[in-house]
């Protein structure tokens, strides 16, 4: 949730432009990002049609924590199937099948398995969802034409500046760093 | 992670060769969706859903009368319909062994391919649940095998491999569901984005959830797909494995045996493997994909089909091991009179049907020169699907069709019914897996994009940007080197 703060576009300053800067290669990329987080940005983000490795360490993001949600979702789903298992064949409607206990452990492994896979995978991917706050199908950013490209073969920064004076010089660092474009959009969209 | 270059010294070659730029990737797989179909998707289309139609008036027929219309009958009391449902299932499990293990071993020229053995993986579990669904009689009481409370008051046995089954399928189902959509998103994204009209835009958009590529995203993203990858890899292989103890945890001669798990998980990445080789090489032709999808893929799937080929063959022999060595003269009997043998078992042409499919023929892929043959690798698929097929219906019907006494043989028939819904199964299945190709990106645009030798940057994020300019033309004169 953290996320939504720090993503450019997402809150607080909408009534400021946003700056969009365009680069041409994967490398040329990395290197501003770089800059740009050095520079001390707050409210900014990358956007690239596929993983580029050694973004997130350019970009000084912290590990992702989806993995603690699905051990958990795991633990649940192990847990709630060999209580519901237990307590439906061993305590409310006891059944016993060629001599066996009705409450067997062993015969309970492949759908205790089954269940916590369920689970997992679930939370896996609507939490990715929550923590990326997705579907969100209106941003400033679509408003942007060159941006289209971003799922083809472009590479941007994106940054909300806090105040007029960020922005001019934000704008400055991203021509430092060598974007081959740079656009300023506002919320309501069109290029100011 | 991030050095992507080939490195020839190790005897590595350039997995997409004649690709040369990321744009390339970007319109070789969204034309096939923006343009009209050619010629030869149509004469695919029509007679899929004519089949598609048979499947729906069978399941009609069947449903009315009764599962009385199979041939299905004491002793045989699964036939066709547990046949299908094994071997349509084992199919699908090629599309998460692809899709999943080889991710985890980091294999990249999955990426050409495993969007599409994905989508085939869910249509062939579609398929394959109709099978005991219906079996059950009366479809509409299916409901009774989930954990709701119910009229009757009881709770379902679950120590019952039918049970485990149940969980195993829908749970399958549904993981890969969720991992094959999230995988299209970025390229549903590519898709909205290149939209001309509102209609497409609309839809593509819908589904494509907002993505604007987002680092922080893809950030997440990567480990959602990891983790979905290390889930189905334990998933893929209890899934046959418990199909297999439908029949390994009975006392029948034949299915009684701890070889099963494996032996089934090998012969359904093999009949997997065969599967999309079939489907892959023909639509690589009609769709002219061969910048993507090129030959190298294909000799490194053939060589998958030989080494499973070995595999089932392993199991084959010992099963015929064990039912000597455990002294065990019912058991010896199932393999010796009720399969191998032309002059005593009706049904010996299904086992040396079986045989031939499954182990010799494969053996061709020992020469290179057929493991890159298009033709020969069209053709053996073909022999590898039907010799799985007749796995599964030696398995289950020789078994079953002569028990303790000879009064009780008897000889299994399919009805009209019987070879009609295993038609219509290939009508859902085409069908449903036209379509995608069509409307859905059939390659992981993202994926193929993220394993191009020029796609990653090669320095230190600290190198000036000068610098990288003036290396551009260079990286891009060591790819054609390379």
């Amino acid at each position: 949730m953290s996320e939504k703060t720090h993503t450019a576009g997402s809150g607080i300053a909408e009534r400021l432009s946003l700056v969009l800067a365009e680069f041409a290669s994967p490398d040329a990329l990395v290197a501003a990002a770089t800059k740009v987080r050095n520079a001390g940005i707050k409210c900014w983000d990358v956007h690239t049609p596929y993983p580029v490795h050694g973004l997130d360490g350019a970009m000084g993001l912290k590990p992702t924590r989806l993995g603690v949600f699905s051990f958990m979702a795991a633990c649940i789903g192990f847990v709630g199937s060999v209580t519901m298992i237990q307590w439906m064949n061993g305590y409310d409607y006891p059944l016993v099948v060629g001599g066996k206990p009705p409450d067997a452990y062993t015969a309970m492994v492949p759908i205790v398995f089954e269940v916590s896979v369920l689970l997992t995978g679930l939370t896996t991917v609507f939490g990715l969802f929550v923590i990326c706050g997705l579907p969100r199908h209106h941003h400033p950013l679509f408003e942007s034409d060159r941006f289209a490209r971003v799922t083809d073969d472009a590479f941007f920064i994106s940054v909300e500046p806090q105040t007029e004076d960020e922005k001019h010089r934000v704008s400055e660092l991203l021509e430092a760093c060598g974007a081959s474009h740079i656009e300023h959009l506002s919320d309501h969209g069109g290029t100011l | 992670m991030g050095a992507s270059y080939v490195n020839a010294a190790a005897g590595e070659t350039e997995l997409l060769p004649d690709v040369s730029s990321i744009n390339q990737v970007t319109e070789s797989v969204c034309r096939v969706t923006e343009q009209p179909a050619p010629k030869g998707w149509w004469m695919l289309f029509i007679p899929s859903l004519a089949l598609l139609g048979l499947l729906v008036a069978c399941i009609g027929y069947l449903v009315t009368v009764g599962t009385g219309t199979w041939g299905n009958n004491s002793p045989v009391a699964w036939a066709w319909d547990i046949t299908n449902f094994v071997w349509w299932i084992g199919i699908g499990h090629a599309g998460t062994l692809i899709s999943a293990v080889l991710f985890l071993f980091r294999q990249k020229w999955r990426t050409s391919i495993n969007r599409f053995a994905e989508a085939m993986t869910i249509f062939a579990v579609m398929c394959a649940g109709i099978y005991p669904a219906l079996h059950t009689g009366r479809p509409w009481f299916d409901y009774y095998m989930f954990p709701l409370p119910n009229q009757m008051q009881m709770w379902p046995n679950f120590k019952s491999p039918l049970m485990w089954d149940i969980f195993a399928v829908s749970t399958y189902f549904t993981i890969s569901l969720l991992f094959w959509y999230t995988g299209l998103i970025p390229d549903l994204a590519t898709l909205r984005d290149r939209s001309k009209n509102t209609f497409r835009r609309a839809v593509y958009g819908f589904f494509a959830l907002g993505w604007r590529g987002s680092n922080r995203h893809w950030q997440h993203y990567e480990r959602a797909y990891l983790i979905l990858a290390a889930i189905s890899t334990p998933l893929v292989l209890s899934v046959h494995s418990i199909v297999s103890f439908d029949f390994a945890t009975s006392v029948i001669y034949g299915w009684h045996t701890t070889i099963f798990p494996p032996y089934f998980v090998a012969g359904a990445v093999f009949s997997g493997f065969a599967l999309v080789m079939t489907l892959l090489l023909v639509t690589r032709s009609v769709f002219k994909l061969y910048d993507l999808v090129t030959l190298k893929h294909l000799e490194l799937m053939n060589k998958f089909i030989l080494g499973t080929a070995w595999l089932v063959g392993y199991a084959y022999a010992m099963e015929f091991f064990v039912a000597w060595y455990s002294g065990n003269e019912y058991e010896q009997f199932v393999f010796l009179n009720n399969r191998l043998n032309p002059f005593e078992a009706p049904y010996w042409w299904s086992y040396w049907a079986m045989v031939i499919c499954n182990v010799i023929i494969p053996q061709v892929y020992w020469w290179k020169r057929m493991r890159t043959s298009i033709p020969v690798m069209f053709v053996v698929s073909i022999f590898v699907n039907i010799g799985m097929w007749f796995e599964r219906f030696v398995i289950i019907v020789t078994s079953l069709h002569r028990d303790f006494l000879p009064s009780a043989w008897g000889v299994f028939h399919p009805t009209w019914v019987d070879i009609c819904m295993y038609l219509g199964t290939f009508g859902l299945f085409m069908s449903a897996f036209l379509l995608f190709i069509r409307w859905i990106p059939m390659i992981a645009i993202a994926e193929v994009k993220m394993v191009l030798p020029f796609a990653q940057p090669h320095h230190a994020p600290a190198v000036a940007l000068s610098e990288d300019l003036q290396a551009t033309p260079v990286q891009e004169g060591a790819l054609a080197a390379g």
